[in-house]
């Protein structure tokens, strides 16, 4: 009796480990999900009024992987050429708790997707809609919003000392490529 | 039944060593540094089977021999003694020999390695990316700095640099047929000189696992004599071809207003993207998706529509595209010889 105890025990554990986060990348309609009016003035009759919610929101926000894809794209599109990873330049600071148009992550998504008076452009053809959502994770996370568990880390040209990998080697010279 | 059975062996035997030779091996070397490879290949794995077959057959012949009844155990008999002394010290003192030996042919094979490219005229820049290779042709003209993907033409019969680093993960380097493996490595710059000595296609792969499609990061060494080498380059210096059918037009213009423009590059055009592979040339590659998919009008279709079905986690997103938008995204690509 106390070995088939034990064995599936052993095996409960074992199988524990084959649990795979799934990740969907075929999203089946790119474009006309979440679709919801954007709005150009926070002048609202009777005050605040309530954030239309999208499922893509809450299952993008806390989830490393599309953090960390959100953070490559941020790279990728040059959205530092005007937040300046997240500090601010020509455009808004990213990284504070100041929201212009809400903190909602449906805000932030059509705030990309639609862009935003005085300057941000609309990328509603020009990054799939998933991409969008993975971006705005990233931009919400920036605030410290994110668990930290999920969140990515600060790039290695941010930091105060170069990582060892990139310490000057004596085979180049010191040059970097 | 043995006749067969000869058979079937010569059969395995040859498929067996069908995988030694072709356009991705380390055992059909095509250039000088695989070939010293190769060699010591050889000569190692011959000369420790000798040693191998010499050790069992030592072990063996005691076992078979019928031990003899000594009459007295303890009597000591001093020329047997003598005879077991002498074979043990020259058995280690071989073993000295032979690793010493190997040691010293390793070495130099390591010198002539290193004495490939110190003469090498051309210096390509090779950048491991997930999962494909940006290849960059260095020039003191700037004009003629040449960026492609996954493809490498070389001149043959001439020593070339390669710059090996990465942007994302460790990725390795690897062409069995013409020289050993080198990882790119993030930060940080490898210098491999390769040679072919005769025109042919190399394949190559990633050989550091690198992620979910590891497997599918291939790349080819196209070496090509001189005169067609130089003509490839000044080719691929051109600027994209401008689409002539109303089709390929249509394409052109959707390529910038859709996603495609966000990544990738087509010389010519205002699509600048450098984060993917360039596409100026695209159709005078030989593969798609870093020798995932032969170049073709169905793969291409079949790429842009579903990428993440093709390469399941490739950084290419499924773009949402009509079935029209795709016949002339297509159609404009297949032109860009």
């Amino acid at each position: 009796m106390r070995p088939v105890v034990a064995l599936l025990l052993f095996a409960s554990l074992a199988l524990a480990a084959c649990q795979r986060e799934e990740r969907d990348t075929r999203p089946q309609s790119a474009l006309g999900s979440g679709e919801q009016p954007t709005p150009v003035t926070t002048l609202e009759p009777g005050g605040q009024r309530p954030a239309p919610t999208d499922n893509k929101a809450a299952s993008f926000e806390a989830n490393a992987f599309h953090l960390s894809e959100g953070k490559r794209l941020f790279g990728w599109f040059n959205c530092s050429g005007c937040h300046a990873n997240g500090g601010g330049g020509m455009g808004p600071a990213l990284m504070d708790e100041k929201w212009i148009y809400g903190s909602s992550m449906e805000s932030i998504h059509a705030t990309i997707r639609d862009g935003r008076p005085n300057g941000m452009p609309s990328f509603r053809d020009k990054i799939p809609d998933d991409q969008i959502w993975e971006l705005a994770a990233f931009v919400r996370s920036l605030s410290g919003n994110a668990p930290s568990s999920a969140a990515p880390s600060r790039n290695d040209d941010m930091m105060a000392h170069p990582s060892e990998n990139r310490m000057p080697d004596a085979a180049t010279l010191g040059k970097s490529p | 039944m043995k006749r067969l059975a000869s058979i079937a062996f010569a059969t395995a035997m040859a498929l067996f060593l069908q995988g030694c030779a072709g356009w991705q091996s380390a055992l059909d070397p095509k250039g000088p540094a695989a070939s010293e490879l190769a060699w010591l290949i050889w000569f190692f794995t011959g000369l420790c089977a000798v040693v191998w077959v010499l050790v069992m057959a030592a072990l063996a012949v005691p076992l078979m021999m019928r031990s003899r009844q000594h009459a007295e155990p303890l009597t000591l008999d001093a020329s047997s003694d003598n005879r077991k002394l002498r074979v043990v010290m020259t058995a280690v003192g071989l073993t000295a020999v032979i690793l010493v030996g190997l040691t010293l042919l390793s070495f130099f094979a390591n010198r002539t390695l290193a004495a490939i490219g110190s003469d090498a005229a051309l210096t390509i820049r090779v950048t491991g990316h997930q999962w494909w290779w940006e290849v960059r042709y260095e020039d003191a003209t700037p004009s003629r700095i040449l960026t492609t993907a996954n493809e490498i033409h070389i001149p043959a019969g001439e020593p070339v640099r390669l710059l090996l680093t990465s942007t994302d993960v460790i990725h390795s380097f690897w062409v069995p047929s013409l020289s050993g493996k080198l990882d790119l490595i993030p930060g940080r710059m490898n210098v491999l000189d390769i040679k072919a000595d005769k025109p042919g296609v190399y394949r190559g792969q990633c050989a550091e696992f690198c992620g979910a499609q590891h497997a599918n990061m291939g790349t080819f060494i196209i070496a090509e004599p001189r005169a067609k080498f130089d003509a490839w380059w000044n080719d691929q210096l051109q600027p994209a071809a401008a689409p002539t059918s109303d089709e390929a037009k249509a394409g052109g213009e959707l390529f910038l207003k859709r996603p495609c423009v966000m990544c990738h590059k087509i010389g010519g055009t205002p699509a600048g993207g450098t984060v993917a592979p360039d596409l100026t040339h695209i159709a005078s590659r030989q593969t798609l998706a870093a020798g995932t998919l032969t170049m073709s009008r169905g793969n291409l279709a079949a790429w842009i529509a579903d990428p993440q079905g093709v390469k399941p986690g490739a950084h290419m997103p499924v773009v949402d595209l009509s079935g029209d938008e795709l016949n002339a995204i297509v159609a404009y690509l297949e032109a860009l010889k």
